[in-house]
This record gives C-alpha cells, sequence and structure tokens, in this order.
C-alpha cells in the first residue's frame, strides 16, 4: 500500500525526460502509473526516481501516416477504443482497448505504459504484435524503430534502454478480418489466455493468418505454427490448424489454469477467433 | 402534543438511516481516527510458515529516522497477562494452542506478527520495518490436513506431538441425543447408499475496510480506549483485559463506523492486544491499519474442509439415515470461536429431511497456515453443501427428479411447532414445500428442463443446467444454556436500552454493533412501530462500550431475534410505566387504558395522553405516583430459549461452455422464510449480499497456499472476489413463517445466502454436465476442474 520513497520529476519534453531517466540509475517513467504504481505499492519495484511524462505535448492521439497509423504513446485506451481512424483502418486495436481493465484503468492507462511495462498478460502487445506494428523510439542519440516482434524479450522486459522513451506505435492500416478473444474469470482480469487473429479471405476460407496470444509465455507469441496451417484452411480445416496452436509457446501455469490447460485453451480459442474473424 | 399515527411502519421497505452519511463519504471510521499526538505502529509479520526464531536485531530498526521504538516478541512478553482468548474450548481434552499477540519462539504462519515497529509516520514505521533483522531457521511446513494428521508430520505445536487438537461427534459430546445411530443402516444391504466427497476450500473475507486500530490511554488514570474495526466490542473488552491485564472498568472499546465483517472481525486479534500495549508503554495514542496484503494473512479465513457424507434411502426415495465425518483445518492457532465453527453446522447435516438415523464428528487439526474462524455462515454453509449436493448425487441414482426426492423428504410443517429433528436440536417453525413452491413460481422449472434438453438434442457446445439448495439453518446464536452445554465459554443474551427523553424522542442503546447490515434502521423502525413515536425521533446508539455497557455483538444473524427481543421487552416496560403514569394522571384504573399508535385512551372515553406527553411527565417527575422512579426507560437482556430456523428453496440456471468449462450464471431465484421482515429493503440486501457471496466461494474464490505454506491467492489479482458484472440480477421472495420463539416472530437472514447458494450453483453444474457422465465438479469451479471433470468422465 506503501511505496518506499521516491523522487518525482515532471519532464517538459521527450528530451527533458531522457535527460532525467539518465541522471538517476533506476528512474522509471510514468504516464497512467497504472501499471507500474500497483508495483510500487507493493514494494515489487522501487525506483529512486519518477520521470513524469503525462503532461507531453504532442504524445497523445492518432495520425494518419498513408498506410500506417500513427498512435502516440501517451493515447489513453479509452481515445484508442473511440478513435475514428483506428476504427476505420485498425479495428482490432481498438476493439481490444476496450477489453483492457475496467473504464476507470481505460480513462488512465496509455498505450505506450501498456507497451513499455512488458506484461505478457495484457492484451494490447499481442495484438501489436500479431498487427506486425513498429515502436518508435527516443534516446540521447535519436529516434529509432523497433519492430514488435523484436521489442519484448522477456517477462516485464522490452527492447527500451534506460534512457529511451517508446513516443509512438505505428500499425499498418488493415482490411483483414479480425478478433481478439480474450478468455477470463472475472470481466476486470487480465487475459487468462487471449488471442488476437487477422485472417486475409480467399474463397470464404483463411488465405493467411497472423496469430498471436497473450499469456502464453514470457512475451506475447506469434503462433507460427498455427498461422503456417492455417494458410488455405477452411472448415474441418480450420479446426485441424488450431490444435497447433501451443506449438512454441511455453505458458505459465498458476492459480488460474496450469500450462497444460492454457495450451488446450489457446487451441480451442485460436478456432474461435479464425471463425469469428470469417464470420464477421 | 400532537401524535402520529405510524402502526404499521413494520414491513415497509423505508431506505435505510445510515446511507446519506456513508454513500457520500462522511462515514468515521477507524481509519479516519486521529489523536493528538498518535504514533504509528507496523507490525513486521513471518515470510516463512514455519520457522524458529533465533534472534530479532531491532536496532538498525530504531535508528531510522522518526523511528520511536522497536520490539521483538520476547521484548515485548512481560507485558501480556496472558494468550490471546479462545473462548469455545469443544471438548474436555481438547489441545489448545498458546498464542501469544507477537511470537516468541517460533513463527508458526506467514503473516505471523514476529516484531512491532513505532513510529511518527504510518510510511516511516513500515520503512523501519523493512529494517528489523529476523534471524530465522525455516523449518518444514505443513498446509493440507490430511498431510498434518500423517506420522512424521510436521508439528505446529511440539508439545502436542500431534497436529490433531480434537475430535467432537453427536454420539459423544453433543447434549441433545440424535434420534438413533445411522451404523445399521449402511450394513442393511435393502438400502440404496450414495457418498459424497467434498474439499472446501478456504475463504478469505474481503471486507472493504482492512483492520485497523487506535488505542488511546490516559496515564494518570490508567484508563484505555481501543477503537477498532470490530464485530464484537464487548466481548472484546474482555477478552483484552484477559491477555492485557487492564482493569475491566478501565477498557473501552469503541466499534465507530465498521466496513463489513463476515466474521472476520468477530475475533480477538493480536494487533489489538499489541495497541493496548504500546499506548502503555509510551503512555501516547497509536494508530495501526493493516495493509490490504497483511490483512490477507493476518486475518482469519474462513471454511477449509474435507468432507464425507453418505446417504441410506430406500429405492423410492425415502432417506433413512445420514452420517458425515469432517476434517477441518484450525490453522496454525485457535482464535476467539475457531474450534466451535464446525460444530455450527453438527446438527444440520441432514438438511430439512427427516431420515431416522443420524451421526457427524469433525476433527479439528493445525496446520502452518494463517488460523481459521468464522466466515458467515459458518458451519452450516458447509453441511448445507454437504447434504443438498449428495441429495442430487441420489436423485440421480435413483432416477428420480431431485425436486421430488426433497419434497419426498422434506420435514413436514405438520410436525411444527417444535419439532425435534434427527440430530436432535428442536426446531421451532418452518415450511420447506412452501419455500420451494415459491421458489418454482419465479423459476418455471419446465422451460428450463426443456431448453436444456434442446441444447443437449442439438449437440451445442454451451448446456444449460439448473440447481437446488433446499435448506434450514439455525441461528440468532444462541441460548446461554445451549452454549454452556456447547462449552462455550459466554451466553447468548443480549441487551437493549430504551429511552423516551424529555422531549419526546427516543434512545435506543443496543448490545449488538452493526458493521454494515442497517441496525439502525431496524431498530427505529421496531421501537417507533412498538411506542409508536416517529421513525425519525429514534435515534439508536451502538458500539461503544461506554455508552452501550452491556452486549453480545453482531454474528450468527443474531442482532434481530436476540438483540431485536430485548428492545421489544424493553419497549414494554416503558409502556407499562407510562402506563402507570397515565392512570396516575387521569385518574382512572390502568386496565381502562387502550394503547395505540403512542397514545393512551381511557376506554370509552375522548380522553388520551401520548407517549411522548407521558414522557415529559416522567422526566419532570412532578406528578407521577408515590415512590416511582423518575424518567421512562427501560432495559432488558434477553436470553432466547432457542434458535431461530430460518428455510428456503434456492435455484441457480448456469450455461456451461463444453470447450472451455466457462461458467455463465444466468439466473439465481431465491425464496426465503427468514420469519417477519421488518425492512424488506435490509432483507433484500442481506440476501443479495449472501447470494453473491455463496456464488463467489461455488465459482471464483478459493485461497491457496503453496507447499512451503506461502499464500499464493495473496491479493485481490488472484483471490477472484466477483464483481457485479459476474452474478446475474437476483430474483428472491419470502414466505414469512413467523418464529412462535419470540414475540415478534423474527428469524435471522445474515447468512441464509451463503448457507444455500454455494451447493445451488454446484448442483446446477454438475446437472448441466450430467449427460456427459459428470458427477461432481470441485468447488470453486473454474474451467480447468470444469474440462477435468468433463475429460474423466468421459475416459
Amino acid at each position: 500500500m506503501i511505496p518506499a520513497s521516491f523522487d518525482y520529476a515532471v519532464a517538459e519534453s521527450v528530451e527533458h525526460a531522457i535527460q532525467l531517466l539518465g541522471s538517476s540509475g533506476d528512474a522509471k517513467l510514468i504516464a497512467g502509473g497504472h501499471s507500474l504504481l500497483p508495483l510500487m505499492k507493493l514494494r515489487l519495484a522501487t525506483p529512486s526516481l519518477l520521470v513524469d511524462v503525462g503532461r507531453v505535448s504532442g504524445l497523445a492521439g492518432v495520425t494518419d501516416a498513408g498506410d500506417r497509423l500513427a498512435v502516440g504513446a501517451l493515447t489513453r485506451h479509452h481515445a484508442v477504443q473511440h478513435d475514428p481512424l483506428l476504427r476505420e483502418h485498425c479495428p482490432i486495436l481498438a476493439d481490444t482497448a476496450g477489453k483492457v481493465g475496467d473504464p476507470q484503468v481505460r480513462h488512465r492507462g496509455t498505450i505506450g505504459g501498456s507497451v513499455a511495462h512488458g506484461d505478457p498478460a495484457s492484451d494490447l502487445p499481442t495484438v501489436l504484435l500479431a498487427l506486425d506494428a513498429d515502436m518508435v523510439v527516443q534516446g540521447p542519440g535519436g529516434s529509432r524503430t523497433v519492430p514488435a516482434r523484436d521489442f519484448f524479450t522477456g517477462f516485464l522486459e522490452t527492447a527500451l534502454a534506460p534512457d529511451e522513451v517508446l513516443t509512438e506505435i505505428r500499425v499498418p492500416k488493415t482490411s483483414d478480418a479480425w478478433c481478439y478473444l480474450k478468455f477470463q474469470r472475472r470481466a476486470q482480469d487480465w487475459a487468462m489466455v487471449g488471442v488476437a487473429a487477422l485472417v486475409a479471405r480467399s474463397n470464404g476460407g483463411v488465405g493467411s493468418a497472423r496469430i498471436a496470444f497473450t499469456n502464453m509465455g514470457a512475451t506475447p507469441v506469434r503462433a507460427s505454427a498455427a498461422e503456417a496451417a492455417m494458410a488455405g484452411a477452411s472448415g474441418d480445416g480450420i479446426r485441424a490448424a488450431a490444435e497447433r496452436a501451443p506449438e512454441g509457446t511455453d505458458p505459465p501455469s498458476d492459480t488460474n489454469a496450469s500450462a497444460d490447460f492454457r495450451r488446450h485453451l489457446a487451441q480451442v480459442l485460436t478456432r474461435r477467433a479464425v471463425e469469428q474473424a470469417l464470420a464477421r | 402534543m400532537a401524535t402520529t399515527e405510524t402502526k404499521g411502519i413494520i414491513g415497509q421497505p423505508l431506505l435505510r438511516k445510515e446511507d446519506p452519511e456513508l454513500l457520500t463519504g462522511r462515514g468515521r471510521y477507524t481509519e479516519d481516527i486521529s489523536l493528538p499526538g498518535m504514533v504509528w505502529v507496523h507490525v513486521v509479520r513471518s515470510p516463512y510458515a514455519h520457522a524458529r526464531i533465533r534472534g530479532v536485531d531491532t536496532s538498525k530498526a530504531a535508528a531510522m529516522p522518526g523511528c520511536i521504538a522497536a520490539w521483538s516478541g520476547a521484548d515485548l512478553a512481560s507485558d501480556w497477562a496472558g494468550p490471546l482468548v479462545c473462548a469455545w474450548p469443544v471438548t474436555d481434552d481438547i489441545k489448545m494452542s498458546t498464542h501469544w499477540p507477537v511470537a516468541q519462539d517460533k513463527a508458526r504462519h506467514v503473516g505471523d506478527a514476529v516484531a512491532v515497529v513505532v513510529a511518527e509516520s504510518r510510511a516511516l514505521a513500515k520503512d523501519a520495518a523493512e529494517m528489523v533483522a529476523v534471524d530465522y531457521e525455516p523449518l518444514p511446513a505443513v498446509t493440507d490436513v490430511k498431510e498434518a494428521l500423517k506420522d512424521g508430520a510436521p508439528l505446529v505445536h511440539d508439545d502436542w506431538g500431534t497436529n490433531l487438537s480434537c475430535v467432537w461427534s453427536c454420539e459423544n459430546n453433543s447434549p441433545a441425543p440424535r434420534r438413533a445411530a445411522s451404523a445399521p443402516y449402511f450394513e442393511d444391504p435393502g438400502l440404496v447408499k450414495v457418498k459424497g466427497e467434498y474439499f472446501l476450500g478456504r475463504l478469505i473475507a474481503n471486507a472493504i475496510e482492512p483492520r485497523a486500530g487506535v488505542a488511546d490511554v490516559n496515564p494518570a488514570q490508567g484508563e484505555f480506549t481501543l477503537y477498532s474495526t470490530t464485530q464484537i466490542p464487548h466481548v472484546l473488552r474482555t477478552t483484552m483485559v484477559l491477555t492485557c491485564g487492564i482493569p475491566e472498568a478501565k477498557l473501552r472499546i469503541v466499534a465507530p463506523e465498521v466496513g463489513g465483517g463476515f466474521g472476520s472481525k468477530l475475533d480477538s486479534y493480536a494487533e489489538e492486544a499489541i495497541l493496548l500495549a504500546v499506548a502503555k508503554r509510551l503512555g501516547r495514542p497509536v494508530k495501526w491499519v493493516n495493509e490490504r496484503s497483511d490483512d490477507y494473512v493476518s486475518t482469519v479465513q474462513g471454511r477449509e474442509m474435507y468432507q464425507e457424507i453418505e446417504l441410506a434411502a430406500t429405492r423410492d426415495g425415502v432417506l433413512k439415515a445420514v452420517r458425515a465425518k469432517v476434517l477441518a483445518n484450525m490453522g496454525a492457532y485457535y482464535q476467539l470461536v475457531s474450534p466451535g465453527i464446525p460444530m455450527l453446522g453438527a446438527w444440520l447435516y441432514a438438511g430439512a429431511y427427516d431420515p431416522e438415523a443420524y451421526d457427524f464428528e469433525y476433527w479439528n487439526v493445525f496446520t502452518h497456515t494463517t488460523p481459521t474462524d468464522a466466515y458467515r455462515g459458518a458451519g452450516r454453509p458447509e453441511a448445507t453443501y454437504a447434504i443438498e449436493r449428495t441429495m442430487d448425487t441420489l436423485a440421480r441414482e435413483l432416477g428420480m427428479d431431485p425436486l421430488e426426492l426433497r419434497r419426498k423428504n422434506f420435514i413436514s410443517k405438520d410436525n411444527f411447532p417444535n419439532y425435534t429433528i434427527v440430530s436432535g436440536l428442536t426446531v421451532d417453525s418452518g415450511d420447506y414445500d412452501a419455500t420451494l413452491d415459491a421458489c418454482l413460481e419465479m423459476l418455471d422449472y419446465d422451460a428450463v428442463r426443456a431448453e436444456q434438453r434442446r441444447r443437449r438434442d442439438e449437440g451445442s457446445t454451451k448446456v444449460t443446467g439448473v440447481g437446488f439448495s433446499t435448506y434450514i439453518e439455525m441461528c440468532g446464536l444462541a441460548p446461554s444454556r445451549v452454549l454452556a452445554a456447547l462449552k462455550y465459554v459466554a451466553g447468548g443474551w443480549d441487551s437493549a436500552t430504551v429511552e423516551m427523553m424529555p422531549t419526546g424522542t427516543v434512545r435506543c442503546l443496543i448490545g449488538v454493533s452493526p458493521h454494515g447490515q442497517g441496525h439502525v434502521t431496524t431498530f427505529s423502525q421496531m421501537v417507533a412501530d412498538h411506542l409508536g413515536v416517529e421513525y425519525e425521533d429514534v435515534e439508536v446508539l451502538h458500539g461503544d462500550t461506554q455508552v452501550v455497557p452491556l452486549g453480545m455483538d453482531t454474528y450468527g444473524s443474531r442482532s434481530l431475534a436476540v438483540g431485536g427481543i430485548a428492545a421489544w421487552h424493553a419497549c414494554e416496560k416503558i409502556i407499562a410505566k407510562a402506563r402507570t403514569v397515565v392512570a396516575h394522571q387521569l385518574e382512572c384504573a390502568e386496565e381502562d387504558l387502550d394503547f395505540a399508535g403512542g397514545t393512551f385512551t381511557v376506554k370509552g372515553t375522548d380522553r388520551t395522553m401520548g407517549i411522548k406527553e407521558v414522557a415529559f411527565a416522567a422526566w419532570s417527575a412532578h406528578n407521577i405516583p408515590d415512590g416511582m422512579e423518575p424518567g421512562l426507560a427501560g432495559t432488558h437482556l434477553y436470553d432466547p430459549p432457542n434458535f431461530s430456523w430460518p428455510g428456503g428453496a434456492h435455484a441457480c440456471v448456469v450455461e456451461v461452455d463444453t470447450e472451455t468449462g466457462a461458467i455463465d450464471v444466468q439466473r439465481y431465484v431465491a425464496a426465503d422464510d427468514v420469519g417477519v421482515v421488518i425492512n424488506p429493503l435490509v432483507v433484500d440486501g442481506q440476501v443479495h449480499g449472501g447470494i453473491a457471496q455463496g456464488m463467489a466461494e461455488a465459482l471464483w474464490e478459493e485461497g491457496v497456499f503453496d507447499e512451503d505454506g506461502n499464500l499464493l491467492t495473496g491479493n485481490m489479482m488472484s483471490y477472484l472476489v466477483p464483481s457485479a458484472a459476474e452474478v446475474p440480477s437476483f430474483d428472491v421472495a419470502r414466505v414469512e413463517v413467523p418464529s412462535p420463539t419470540n414475540p415478534l416472530g423474527v428469524k435471522g437472514v445474515g447468512e441464509t445466502g451463503t448457507i444455500a447458494s454455494p451447493a445451488a450453483v454446484l448442483n446446477a453444474v454438475v446437472d448441466a454436465l450430467s449427460h456427459l457422465g459428470v458427477k461432481d465438479v470441485r468447488r470453486p469451479a473454474h474451467p480447468e476442474r470444469v474440462m477435468t471433470a468433463i475429460w474423466e468422465a468421459q475416459r
């Protein structure tokens, strides 16, 4: 309930935030605070400095960047959910943002915070991985772009260096059929297992599919075997392809479910996600 | 002076007097109390379930900024007049635990208090506490009851040489002899037998307000005041006197607004004693507020037990015998009433049915886990779960409809009043067919069964099930003589003082102590009705031993059926005295006075005197009979002659996903007989909350320890308290069968929901899957358990 003592600084700009991050060995960025503060209150995280980027201008909102949409890192889940550009060109991201946490969380939490936290049980990183999104990262030496595939490196670990700031997420415009299924025991819980499916239709079946999982390993993971098997599948073929969903995953066991049961859920949910995408 | 016709206020759904203050955040809770010069206590807790404490170094903590003192259990050992109190040694040979407020030699569960830090602020106290260095020697721990009973299991209390504390049985320990022994029935080859084996998981009460306390001291007078988040200020005064050695007249306990209890604040806690000891040492006020994570491991938990229940019945469905055995996990220490919790179900394992023979026994076992104690329903939900689940098993075995089997075996209403049931206690009233009828009126059973068939025929992966729980419970704890026979140390009476003030308002002091139930509303309604005064003119005071000296507090659905009857008698005393005053002033015989709607009338005349006028007259004492004491007040201590006996029928409809194991509760219908209802809104609230809490125990909530005794479900991310999104809207109805035991005809309602609902929900889940061969799903029925049951049935 009571965090260890820490210093607090308000960043005026991204550059200022980078400078503040570099001023302390264990500084952490804070935006909405909905991932970091609970850890601090449990004293599982004890940063000596919090750098608040919540008031940095220009980091919130969605803009059209040609074949891509640029989503500012400070865009709150509620805004992502209701953004007209996203709803038109990348509806899976908007829809999934509406499944994060509860209304309070969605009005405070930001997409950048969710991504930078690197929690494999979070929904949005999974969707971004399925979308082949790019993360735009700024550090003392300038900007770089990290593909989602390379961004999530471990449990609560990302490719961000300690003095780097995630500024933007670029997602492709897509006309693929889509579905995100979140299996949870209570409405406000993290996913026990989540599945994001983007399906290019072909003759009423699957042309190709991009599938990613929430909470099936230390990071969000692509279901590569199922994706390969899903290509060209229809009807019972979809069911057979979905059986391969757990290949390459390493799901956790906890009081909600064993790893084996998560593998089972991944199979059922993959089939349902693809079928529901096609039926949409 | 005007009088108002208020007769008929009983039974009206008046809005709760408590709510505007509570809903606008103006309620004064323990954490809101701040006293001049106050300092903060933080309790250092063991991270080990079982460890020898080789030493405690508090020097670094004491040197931290703002730290005032840091003490180990050994440092504080001489402060105690005795260990923490357990008031229920259930058998003559029970092995009791010695439970010091701060552990001295060993930590026996994760969360056991091992040191105390005092500092200028809450945060500084926590920071300093992190610097206390405890030299632990970790020892093997045992968390499971069956493991704890094995030879060579790690011992929780070394001196006893065993973890088995006691065995209590109806045969050997019940003061009310059962009708007949069950063994011959289970050897009768002509009878059908079924057996149910259930594991009831650990429950964590999660009152919205974590425990907290503030202790104030007047050093010159040696007087102490303890503000505490307690259900039981009066009982706590006595137990704290025994632990802390403060003279009873110099200890005042105040329970301010208390944000829920569910049994978890029905206790005499280490931290309460610690606060008094620290206030005494420092001569200044001290405060402590448990963090939620600490509350998870240091507040008593509920239930955890293994159950075996067997039924013997004729082929045509007449239940002949019931026998049950329970292994109950007591945790590391006996808290206030831990040993007797399973006993509160001891007479109810035959439910609302009327077999010929009965046996029940329970074993209390210590483990290296957080102590268990009362949890809403205490003993009765366990019994109801066992019999109601197994009645469904019997119905399947016999090929009978579960409702037909129940109706065939209900205790007939023709037996009442006062029928001695098979287990030996006497039930005062009930009508189990009528409550089931009322339940079915809301449900449309045939339509649910048709939908079930339709989905099965279609081969749908979303199947439907319906389950019932037709229950009986004993509440209104309890007649003092019965408690004596059960070896409970205290009595079961309660007190009320009703006083008419000079201006005609009424002050009602009650010995029961609310923590969310709405006593102020309910008692106002009763007293206003009885005395014929305005509802708004009644003030109800409670929860402060200096304001209400006598009481036994609130638990076991007793407040109305015991405390309410005390208030009824107190009102009767006022009316009797007022009658004498009126007869004196109006110069008539007392028998010539009618009293109605707050007004005395001389029969056959228009001469009247209102009770408010009488109150003023009795207070001024200008013109009252010779020798009469001034004032218009009545105090009554009421000891109930029997328990109160609610009953009812609950039904649950679920949809189960046979591919994922997900359960969606689609309907929940409850028809209860809780006797005469004072305020239907308050009663609905109790029923709704109870159903939700019981449903949580059936589907989501379970405290899980790993082998080393760590609580894996140590917060609300992993211990799944449901929200409004998880439960359906409830349909409730009532059948009022007035209790003949008390003049108001009331029973109790605080626990009916948790008593009835877990069995209804699990029966619905199993019913949904019965066509797949599933006979049981372990509760809470989370998706993996559901799927495992399906897979095992199909193997």
